[in-house]
């Protein structure tokens, strides 16, 4: 990964999904910081009227934070290293140019009237495929966009082999491409009844099978959007970013297939002991479990290979950001598989526990390498140094201390609310009232709100330090090679 | 090892593609005909049930419900005998949910009445002491969309055979003479209520968004 003088790489279309993972990333978090405190203090579910209760505002911060904020930092991050690994420059091709720009505009387009029909109760309300069907045709253009220029640029390439990031890319692109069609099959209503709104449609499928077909996608969102562009990114931002060369192939090979193999069966364990049939269940935690290896794998590979060059750890926040974000990895894709297990999951489905597993994934992992991420490009997008260490020093412990704060308190939360609502008496009579279990949550719901409060504010000293960085860091002469240049 | 086909991008993504397609084959398609069927006796919902399910839909009522009751004792005695696959055959989507801030509903038909929702809709905590749940106040004055249930009726009885009568049928015309009919169910639903503006907007022949979410929770049972 040497880099070329030869070629004049082209960040325009990056340096715009750039922008949008910041915008939507404020947007999504502060939301989410919101409806966390609303669980503390529900007084703050009428600041917005009918469109600021929790149970409206809830889809919305998934939604922004999920197909806002992350897909942005993947399609940013794509424009930026395909060209790269791929040795191709984006303005060599006038074709890929206008495709890039297009997808931008349509992805716009599409995430304003996703916030907007959101807000107004426009809803398929399937989780994380919430979009009505006009959007979600809308969506199937933007995705074969992003098709067009990533093929586009791989029939260009000068570099014939495919690097690893392109191998989870491509991954990304064809497992939601097949998740997303099949779970949003859905009837409009008015084109059949001739009646009513335009904006409303069934699902193909029923109960049960309705069930299956949205965890296969739901499990499956957090495998492709969540987990597989991300390791696009960390093998191309740590080795680069460290000078150190990926530990080992063979392993990377390994986790690779092996997490494109299992993955998929593990969307059952979504729906232990509910009316899917038990083998069904079982295949779901058997799987969920043997995922630990490939998702360890990968892991593993990338501590390793900062083997004999840990010093890096204390001198460069960047490799602390994508360190922490490979072991948040780990203790995520562990905490899953004991999730899954249908003794346990007895216990937390339902629970707070299920979003605090959640979110040290995508604050620790995800969030975290996003912003990595883009704080290496920065400084080579824009020719400038990175604006302030200090700052990102600073953000890094408070955004640490805020995931920390988040899976504590919700793995508490869960595990006593799972524990009440199946203490029984001496006569076995169930011992508490379903609010009893609610008001116990108040201060863990409390120290969760803080939480977000924490993490926002990381956030927010992250896009100023972008910010400051386009417009005022130290202008570079040459391209750093490795480590990013911060002042 | 495998670097020939790092090298071939096509045969490169007709492998992972096969690697992730067959999962989906194995584990959803065996059961597909026998999770569709009904259980003995299940009805359609009703066109202002639909409706109601809309509301309950837009205001997400899935973020903090669940309509899964688990086969454990402790959720039997709480909610009522555990769910069967074949009592969900016309939810389209299903409404499980995955969180429980709240009590599950999927038999709150059983053990809570049109006036207890009333309050508990209007002021949480009036009955509920403690309750986190927000007030959903404009439930009582936003009007319910019961032509897109209707609309809603007819295409799951066209495009899936749910056996709904003679008289759901396409058109506007159709839509005109079944109006009355959810009017009419509307109107039982507002006898129980206290709500002097929602009586009267029922009388007008318009459903009030918490009249048709009531006749909605009031049929899971």
């Amino acid at each position: 990964m040497q880099s070329n003088a030869a070629l004049e790489y082209d960040y325009s279309v990056a340096k715009l999904f750039t922008i949008t993972a910041i915008l939507f990333g404020f947007v999504g978090m502060l939301i989410g910081t919101l409806i966390a405190a609303q669980l503390a203090f529900p007084e703050l579910n009428y600041l917005l009227g009918e469109y600021g209760t929790f149970s409206r505002l809830r889809p919305l911060h998934t939604n922004v934070v999920i197909y806002g904020f992350t897909v942005s930092g993947v399609f940013a991050t794509f424009y930026y290293l395909a060209q790269r690994v791929l040795k191709v420059s984006m303005a060599e091709s006038k074709f890929i140019m206008f495709i890039g720009k297009l997808q931008f505009v349509l992805y716009m387009i599409l995430a304003v009237s996703m916030v907007v029909t959101l807000l107004l109760g426009i809803t398929a309300n399937k989780e994380y495929a919430q979009m009505e069907w006009p959007l979600d045709l809308l969506t199937v253009v933007v995705w074969v966009l992003w098709g067009v220029a990533m093929f586009g640029l791989i029939g260009m390439r000068r570099e014939k082999a495919l690097y690893i990031s392109m191998w989870y890319f491509i991954a990304c692109f064809l497992g939601v491409a097949m998740l997303y069609l099949f779970n949003n099959m859905e009837v409009p209503t008015a084109l059949v009844a001739g009646v009513g709104s335009m904006m409303h449609s069934v699902s193909m499928y029923a109960g049960t099978n309705d069930a299956l077909v949205q965890w296969w996608w739901g499990h499956n969102a957090v495998a492709f959007v969540f987990t597989v562009p991300i390791i696009a990114m960390i093998y191309y931002f740590l080795p680069k970013e460290s000078g150190q060369a990926v530990y080992s192939y063979k392993l990377s090979l390994l986790s690779f297939w092996g997490l494109m193999f299992v993955y998929l069966w593990a969307g059952s364990h979504h729906l232990l002991w509910s009316t899917v049939p038990d083998w069904m269940q079982t295949m779901g935690s058997v799987f969920s479990v043997v995922l630990i290896l490939p998702s360890w794998g990968s892991a593993i590979n990338m501590l390793l290979t900062m083997k004999g060059e840990w010093n890096q750890l204390t001198e460069n926040p960047l490799i602390k950001f994508m360190v922490l974000a490979s072991t948040f990895y780990m203790l995520s894709t562990l905490e899953g598989p004991i999730q899954a297990i249908k003794s346990v999951n007895a216990i937390a489905h339902f629970t707070d526990w299920i979003p605090g597993h959640v979110h040290d994934g995508v604050l620790g992992w995800v969030a975290f390498m996003i912003m990595a991420g883009i704080m290496h490009m920065a400084p080579r997008m824009y020719k400038r140094e990175l604006y302030s260490k200090k700052l990102v020093e600073a953000q890094f412990w408070l955004q640490t201390t805020a995931v920390v704060l988040y899976f504590t308190s919700m793995w508490i939360a869960g595990i006593t609310q799972g524990m009440m609502w199946r203490a029984v008496d001496e006569y076995g009579n169930l011992m508490y009232s379903f609010i009893d279990t609610v008001t116990v949550l108040h201060p863990y719901y409390a120290i969760r709100a803080l939480s977000g409060v924490l993490y926002l504010t990381g956030f927010l000293m992250f896009a100023y330090n972008i910010y400051k960085t386009a417009t005022a860091g130290r202008k570079l002469e040459n391209e750093p090679q490795f480590r990013t240049p911060m002042a | 090892m495998f670097h020939w086909l790092e090298k071939n991008p096509f045969l490169f993504s007709v492998g992972v593609f096969i690697v992730i397609a067959f999962a989906g084959l194995i584990e959803i398609l065996p059961n597909f005909a026998e999770a569709a069927r009904p259980v003995v006796g299940l009805k359609p919902y009703t066109v202002l049930e639909l409706a109601g399910k809309e509301v309950y839909k837009k205001d997400n009522c899935i973020a903090c419900h669940s309509q899964l009751i688990r086969p454990f004792k402790a959720e039997t005695d709480r909610y009522g005998q555990y769910s069967l696959s074949g009592e969900y055959a016309y939810d389209r989507p299903f409404l499980w949910g995955s969180k429980r801030t709240g009590p599950d509903l999927h038999r709150v038909g059983n053990y809570r009445t049109t006036d207890w929702h009333e309050n508990h809709m209007w002021d949480p905590t009036s009955v509920v002491p403690g309750s986190i749940m927000p007030a959903y106040k404009h439930m009582f004055t936003n009007k319910a969309d019961i032509e897109t249930a209707y609309a809603e009726a007819v295409t799951v009885k066209t495009v899936f055979n749910t056996p709904y009568g003679d008289d759901i049928k396409p058109g506007r015309e159709a839509w005109e003479a079944y109006k009355p009919k959810v009017i009419e169910e509307a109107k039982k639903i507002a006898a129980d209520m206290k709500n002097q503006d929602v009586k009267d907007a029922v009388n007008r022949g318009e459903v009030p968004e918490i009249v048709a979410l009531i006749a909605y929770l009031n049929r899971l049972k």
